[in-house]
């Protein structure tokens, strides 16, 4: 019994934490329908500004708290609410997932820069350490009084703020709509600022309560983002009572877990189980969740990439492959170690391309995906084509069922459940013995395939890339065939999709179920290439890097998804070279995803623009100045199908597409 | 013989009641008008009749069965239709291409082994953008946009076509002809309901108009009759003239454009509760 009461106060502490967490994230969301996934992240931040302040500064606890909970929190709030994410909230889910995953990133980018992990042990101390309270048997510290105090607090401050405030009123109203209540002189921009204000505040405030208990460490600061909306949804994300209640049974339920799991045969192989309860909690509450209803009124047509024809893309896929094939025939094994593992990064962004550029689907857990697929083609054993096959395979059918939960929701819904999957498998199944265990390596074994041995680096690689040519070509494929036009309508109006008679739910799982698919093959291939892998390659966070990643190169081309793969491979690589810059890279990429995000098409889109630019701008410039050179504009053709992917009616049909009718295109018509 | 039955829907946002008691049929074959002043709660009933909105309590019924609760790809599948008054074209296709993938969808795996080019063209030329083909739907203008959802709706054969507004943005040439392919459609045997604030329109095509207000239905006839209605007239003039009183310029938004954004939030309240 008195150890039962133990684990009910250790729960009401963490659920209070839980609950202070959620309702900041609650108050953001419901006022700005930006849903910050980087809530957790500013936490951790000002968890160690706070440490700072507080042990390496030696101000007095009281001031730094001041300071951080008051002044630089509420100050970060509205930085992020009016410069990083202004409008985010009628835009698509894709993006603003996009943005504040980028806001994530570089607030760990951050911390490392900063607070390196190379340095002396940092740890919080609890308030008023040492003074213990004696309740019937129970021990209770007065760190967990507090939480539970400031936790009641907070929720009648803002019950006081929502109710009886002007302002709160004005907060509630622009939940309904933010256009109607400026209408009526609301400031929509004040109220939204102040949400972001409390709302960062609380994250601070959860992360300074939470980190003398849980350690002062990135990464897991970081996820209580997903503890916070696995209680922040059992309010639909805009209740605040049902958010207490979430928080409350999440952190007991997470405490008895805790407490009862060595008592359970078998426990040792759980070990990652009580991290996972908010994943599985949340899980739980996505399946329960009702029907989301069709969206209305979206945002219309997106300036798309070119999609090259399948004979251009052919002609393109085999001069990869000559490329490689010439250069990985004089290269040292560890560079082509690098090339083979760009590739296989550039197969899973891909799967992003399928997902996210033509679907307008965010998934947050890549890495598992391929996780999953490295694991199945080890196990397997069979260094052939139908191991890759069944890697393949088998990893669709964990994203279907990873995307059946949600298969009534919308994509908020799918890209926070594939963030819980890839914590899961992170936690639970990849440490598992079934996997790599603790750190302890898989062997994968070369494929042989039609006779021909694939066992030298070199070789491997050229196989690579002859797999990446050929799903390159499949996804070409699709976006030029009915299913991608099908997919397109789907992410222009979901609506309009669904009076015309089609069923999008088994569509959307067919879509997942084949970029989880697509994930997969990458990972087995990234496993025989390595030749041994452990479960450190595919941890969530390069997820989430290889998100960034994609925005910022592009993840409607091939082109951007090649160049991006690239760039996965090279950003480690580099930030091992500059240890001292590790974490401003992060930085760098977060910002360059936080300007780019918005335009699915990248910086690609923009280098394809640049022959029309230097033939519309560049050429009558030089062809006036020297006029001996034989320079023309470019001719315009009628944009038909099969000239779709030539670069001047691409570049005309961008220009013409984000408005700016230039005189050319009106010559083009 | 009644194709579409609404029955005592009632539709609630939050405490605001966008829909109350609507009672209405619709006839086969006929053009129906349902008319109202802004916010009488006319696209919340095409959103509740298609399946984007579910009802508080109701019922809606298609050839007798009741459809109340049948998912909105089932309802196209059984012969609903609909335009939108905010559009839904898809933006980033061509104009043909709109019409294709409507195609494509309602003829499912059949449509592999066919060529729907020709039925492209002639849905085109039915509704008169065939000039307009290959321009990318979110360029055109919005009255041609209106007509490319029409001839994206009926891709799929609908028996009941629902057009929300669908000659706003025409002028007055365009207005006309499009009056008479609504007949064309009801010659067809297809029965068309159609919410539109084009007085002359309205009154010339519908056989039968509805009038709905604050949710409820007040008055249903012949255009002739509904000229003629003294309840009609101030329903409508005392919106029409004088300035709207603030809590009925709240409703405009709750039935209107609450309805139409109301969904698009990724859960189905939008109220912050305490």
């Amino acid at each position: 019994m008195t150890a039962f009461l133990s684990y009910t106060v250790i729960g009401l502490f963490t659920g209070a934490a839980y609950a202070i967490a959620a309702s900041g994230l609650v108050l953001t969301y419901s006022t700005t329908r930006v849903f910050n996934i980087a809530h957790g992240a500013v936490g951790m931040v000002f968890a160690f500004v706070y440490w700072d302040l507080s042990q390496r500064q030696g101000l007095p606890v009281w001031l730094s708290l001041v300071l951080v909970l008051l002044v630089m929190a509420p100050l970060t709030g509205v930085f992020i609410q009016r410069v990083l994410t202004p409008g985010l909230g009628t835009a698509p889910v894709g993006v603003s997932l996009v943005v504040t995953v980028a806001i994530l990133v570089g607030m760990i980018g951050i911390a490392t820069q900063i607070w390196p992990e190379n340095s002396a042990a940092r740890s919080i101390p609890q308030f008023f350490q040492g003074d213990l309270i004696h309740l019937g048997g129970v021990i209770v510290t007065p760190q967990q009084v507090i939480t539970i105090v400031i936790s009641a607090i907070v929720a009648g401050g803002l019950y006081v703020l929502l109710a009886r405030t002007r302002v709160g009123t004005a907060m509630r109203a622009s939940v309904d709509n933010a256009e109607l209540l400026s209408l009526y002189g609301g400031r929509a921009n004040v109220v939204a600022a102040l949400a972001w204000a409390i709302g960062t505040s609380l994250a601070a405030l959860a992360g300074i309560l939470l980190a003398p208990i849980i350690g002062l460490q990135y990464y897991d600061l970081t996820l209580l983002v997903i503890s916070a909306y696995a209680a922040a949804m059992l309010g639909k994300l805009t209740s605040l009572p049902m958010t207490y209640v979430g928080a409350m049974g999440l952190g007991l339920a997470q405490s008895y877990v805790v407490g009862y799991l060595q008592d359970i045969p078998g426990h040792d192989k759980l070990g990652g189980l009580p991290a996972c309860v908010p994943a599985l909690f949340l899980f739980a509450i996505l399946v329960l969740l009702p029907q989301a209803p069709l969206r209305i009124g979206q945002v219309k047509g997106i300036i798309s990439a070119p999609v090259p024809t399948i004979k251009r893309s052919l002609v393109f896929g085999v001069l990869l492959v000559v490329g490689v094939i010439v250069m990985a025939s004089g290269m040292a094994d560890s560079t082509l170690t690098n090339v083979g593992t760009a590739i296989a990064y550039s197969i899973l962004m891909l799967s992003l391309v399928l997902l996210t550029g033509y679907g307008g689907f965010v998934s947050l857990a890549s890495f598992a995906f391929a996780g999953v697929g490295a694991v199945v083609y080890c196990k397997v054993d069979q260094p052939n084509l139908l191991g890759l096959i069944l890697a393949i395979v088998i990893t669709a059918i964990v994203g279907a069922i990873v995307a059946i939960p949600v298969l009534r929701l919308t994509g908020l819904y799918l890209a926070l459940a594939t963030l819980a999957f890839g914590q899961l498998m992170d936690q639970l199944f990849f440490t598992s013995q079934w996997a790599f265990q603790f750190d302890n390596p898989l062997t994968a074994h070369r494929p042989s395939i039609f006779g021909f041995s694939f066992g030298r680096e070199g070789r491997y690689v050229d196989l690579m890339a002859v797999m990446l040519v050929l799903v390159a070509l499949v996804v070409i494929a699709i976006r030029r065939g009915r299913l991608g036009r099908m997919l397109i309508a789907m992410r222009d109006s979901q609506a309009a999709c669904g009076t015309l008679g089609l069923d999008q739910r088994w569509f959307r799982v067919g879509l997942f179920a084949g970029s989880a698919g697509i994930a997969g093959l990458s990972g087995a291939l990234l496993a025989g290439l390595r030749v041994t892998i452990s479960s450190s390659t595919f941890i969530y966070f390069n997820s989430l890097i290889l998100l960034m990643i994609a925005a910022v190169w592009g993840v409607t081309s091939i082109t951007g998804a090649v160049i991006g793969g690239a760039f996965m491979m090279y950003l480690p690589v580099a930030q091992s070279n500059y240890p001292t810059y590790a974490g401003l890279m992060f930085v760098v990429v977060a910002v360059g995803a936080v300007i780019l995000g918005r335009n699915p098409n990248g910086l690609t889109y923009w280098m394809f623009r640049v022959p029309g630019w230097i033939q519309d701008s560049l050429y009558p410039v030089l062809a006036d100045r020297y006029p001996g050179l034989a320079l023309k504009a470019r001719a315009f053709e009628v944009s038909g199908e099969e000239d779709e992917a030539l670069v001047p009616v691409d570049a005309a049909d961008a220009g013409h597409n984000s408005g700016e009718v230039t005189s050319d295109v009106v010559a083009s018509r | 013989m009644s194709l579409l039955h609404v029955d005592d829907v009632v539709v609630q946002f939050g405490g605001v009641t966008a829909v109350n008691h609507a009672n209405f049929e619709v006839d086969e074959g006929t053009v129906t008008g349902l008319i109202g002043p802004n916010g009488a709660g006319k696209t919340t009933c095409f959103n509740v009749i298609t399946g984007l909105q579910t009802p508080t309590s109701g019922r809606v019924s298609l050839d007798g069965r009741d459809i109340t609760r049948m998912p909105v790809h089932r309802r196209s599948r059984k012969g609903i239709g609909r335009t939108f008054q905010r559009l839904e074209a898809f933006g980033s296709l061509t104009v043909a291409d709109n019409v294709r993938v409507a195609l494509d969808i309602h003829d499912g795996f059949g449509g592999l082994f066919r060529s729907v080019d020709n039925d492209i063209d002639e849905m085109l030329e039915l509704v008169g953008i065939a000039d307009y083909a290959n321009e990318r739907a979110d360029s055109i203008p919005t009255g041609t946009a209106r007509l490319l959802e029409l001839a994206r709706s009926l891709a799929t054969d609908p028996r009941l076509l629902l057009l929300d507004e669908p000659s706003s943005g025409l002028d007055e040439s365009e207005t006309e002809a499009f009056g008479e392919l609504l007949r064309h459609l009801a010659g067809e045997g297809r029965t068309v309901l159609m919410v539109e604030h084009d007085m002359d329109l309205v009154m010339n095509v519908c056989d039968v108009i509805h009038v709905l207000d604050f949710g409820t239905i007040i008055a249903q006839g012949t255009p002739a009759e509904i000229r003629a209605n003294p309840v009609v007239q101030k329903a409508y003039l005392g919106y029409e003239d004088a300035p709207e009183p603030v809590g009925a310029h709240a409703r405009t938004d709750v039935g209107d454009s609450g309805s139409d954004s109301g969904p698009d939030s990724d859960d189905d309240t939008k109220v912050l509760a305490l």
